[in-house]
């Protein structure tokens, strides 16, 4: 039985990672040569969110006061994203390793939503003020710490390029862990500037803080490996 | 309790202001286009799918603090776009679900520190007092803002019926809180405590602009406007506009309020419209005044009491409005 195999392993990989071998074909696997066609079509998929967007703005149908429903769409897809890109790892472990090959794109596809949600800030709360930017990283933490993130996302955009990470080395997997405190950063965001309903910024706190706690959780058990 | 006399309001000029002729006949093509090319948006076919009844009312006079010299904004964007948190804390959610809340018949509980407490119903508001259009500023403590034709009557004329006591200092307000029609109460990650309250000091319950609102456009209100009836402070942000009410108590010592129990720190219980206090979350300096869209998103200046100083400074005299936000 295929299955139950499969579900044994992924329940030995989380209980003692690295001790299986994930190089067999896995149930999901596809042709070689349907790579590159896959590829396009999840980088056409990525980008829907952002046509539908475009087509509603030129349409005009996103009601009286687009700027939330904006700022909103554009901020949860950041969330999306960012979800995936840790999900990654994790899934290639259980030998899913379909994810992983596209991570790149989705990583750059959290700073490109990331910076639409940056571009709609600037055109309908602060009108292009610098003073108003000023004003808003200054008393609002929310605001800073989106900021912030957005910040970071732009050295891991510009050296995800293939030839940049190979110059880079051993440094470019250090400085691309900082995904890490982008995610984290990107939670308190959220956190902050909920409501009355903290919905969202409790299923995502929770799935972030699951993906974190298993790196952390990886990082240890290797630890002991070691020491052992 | 004593009660300020009405002083006659200073003229505003009205050349600014859309003829009812223009925006009326601007919706019927925009609605013809929606028609014809087999589009309609939420807001439309909900909002006409409950029937509003057309009411009798005085129009507001030219050139007063009740008749805004602004363009208005369109009825689908007024009644389309709203803050009732008892249907969901989406802004097309009351449009969308607030038709499953039964408004006839209904019935309001007027008591507290009264001489007569007692009852209002349904037919009561709406013939029972002499009805005026009022045009206001709306201003939204999320900072995005309307001008709405809103038709009602002052509140000073319902709390006279009943007979406030000199001890009565404040009012109070409560919500329709009735789970199964409201599904926005049942949601288990809404924090706010039902039913919604709210509430005013007395001078600013008797000042004239306060409106007991029974309709908008010319019609009674659309269940997600806060049907049968709703309080307009325009010089207040939005949220203390509580709608839907069922319940009306004059009291000695300042009411509880929804916001204010849920986050003191960002809503306080006088909510006055001010450029100068921001909510620590946003700048209040600056309103899209909507319609508002990506290119052209109509961002104006926020003004002290939301423009009605003239009619309401005096209220707070003395006041550190910083402190008593």
């Amino acid at each position: 039985m295929v299955i139950p195999s499969r579900w044994l392993d992924s329940i030995k990989a989380w209980i003692l990672p690295g001790t299986i071998n994930n190089s067999g074909a896995s149930l999901f696997s596809i042709p070689a040569a349907w790579n590159p066609a896959f590829r396009a079509a999840v980088f056409i998929a990525c980008l829907i969110p952002f046509l539908v967007l475009v087509n509603a703005v030129a349409s005009n149908s996103l009601g009286p006061d687009p700027a939330e429903h904006l700022m909103h769409v554009t901020g949860e897809w950041v969330m999306r994203f960012l979800v995936l890109v840790l999900l990654a790892t994790p899934l290639a472990r259980y030998g899913w390793l379909r994810l992983v090959r596209y991570r790149r794109m989705l990583g750059l596809f959290v700073w490109f939503y990331a910076t639409l949600h940056l571009l709609v800030f600037a055109q309908v709360f602060i009108g292009w003020s610098g003073e108003q930017l000023i004003e808003e990283l200054a008393e609002r933490p929310y605001v800073l710490v989106g900021f912030l993130a957005w910040v970071i996302l732009v050295p891991l955009g510009v050296t995800s390029a293939q030839a940049i990470r190979r110059k880079m080395g051993r440094h470019w997997r250090t400085l691309h862990k900082l995904i890490y405190v982008v995610a984290v950063l990107g939670w308190l965001h959220l956190l902050w500037l909920s409501r009355s309903d903290v919905g969202d910024a409790v299923v995502y706190g929770l799935i972030i803080a699951t993906l974190l706690v298993y790196r952390v959780r990886h990082v240890l058990v290797n630890a002991s490996a070691k020491a052992s | 309790m004593p009660v300020k006399p009405w002083t006659a309001f200073p003229q505003i000029a009205s050349s600014e202001i859309t003829p009812e002729s223009v925006w009326l006949n601007r919706r019927s093509l925009m609605k013809a286009a929606a028609a014809g090319a087999g589009l309609a948006t939420a807001g439309e076919t909900v909002a006409e799918s409950k029937p509003t009844l057309e009411l009798d009312y005085a129009p507001a006079e030219d050139g007063t603090a009740f008749k805004a010299a602004e363009m208005l904004t369109p009825y689908d964007a007024a009644t389309s776009y709203n803050n009732f948190y008892e249907f969901g804390t989406d802004k097309a959610d009351p449009a969308r679900y607030a038709d499953t809340m039964t408004t006839d018949p209904w019935e309001i509980k007027v008591g507290g520190l009264v001489n007569k407490p007692g009852k209002l119903h349904l037919e009561d508001i709406l013939t029972g007092f002499d009805l005026e259009e009022r045009i206001y500023r709306f201003r939204c403590v999320e900072a995005w803002s309307m001008v709405v034709p809103w038709i009602g009557f002052p509140l000073s004329a319902l709390l006279e019926r009943f007979e406030p006591k000199a001890e009565g200092k404040f009012v109070e307000f409560k919500t329709l809180y009735r789970r199964g029609e409201m599904r926005g109460t049942r949601s288990f990650t809404s924090v706010i405590d039902w039913p919604y309250r709210e509430g005013l000091r007395m001078d600013e319950a008797m000042n004239p602009l306060t409106l007991m609102t029974v309709g908008l456009y010319g019609k009674t209100l659309p269940n997600q406007s806060g049907a049968p009836l709703r309080l307009i402070t325009p010089w207040k942000y939005g949220f203390k506009n509580i709608k839907s009410i069922v319940e009306i108590n004059v009291t000695d010592r300042q009411p509880r309020t929804s916001w204010q129990d849920l986050a003191p720190q960002e809503y306080g219980f006088y909510a006055n419209v001010n450029p100068e206090v921001n909510h620590p979350r946003w700048s209040q300096g600056w309103e899209r005044r909507l319609p508002s869209s990506l290119f052209n998103p109509n961002r104006i200046r926020t003004q002290m009491f939301n423009g009605y100083s003239e009619q309401v400074a005096g209220l707070y005299k003395g006041m550190d409005l910083a402190r008593y936000y």
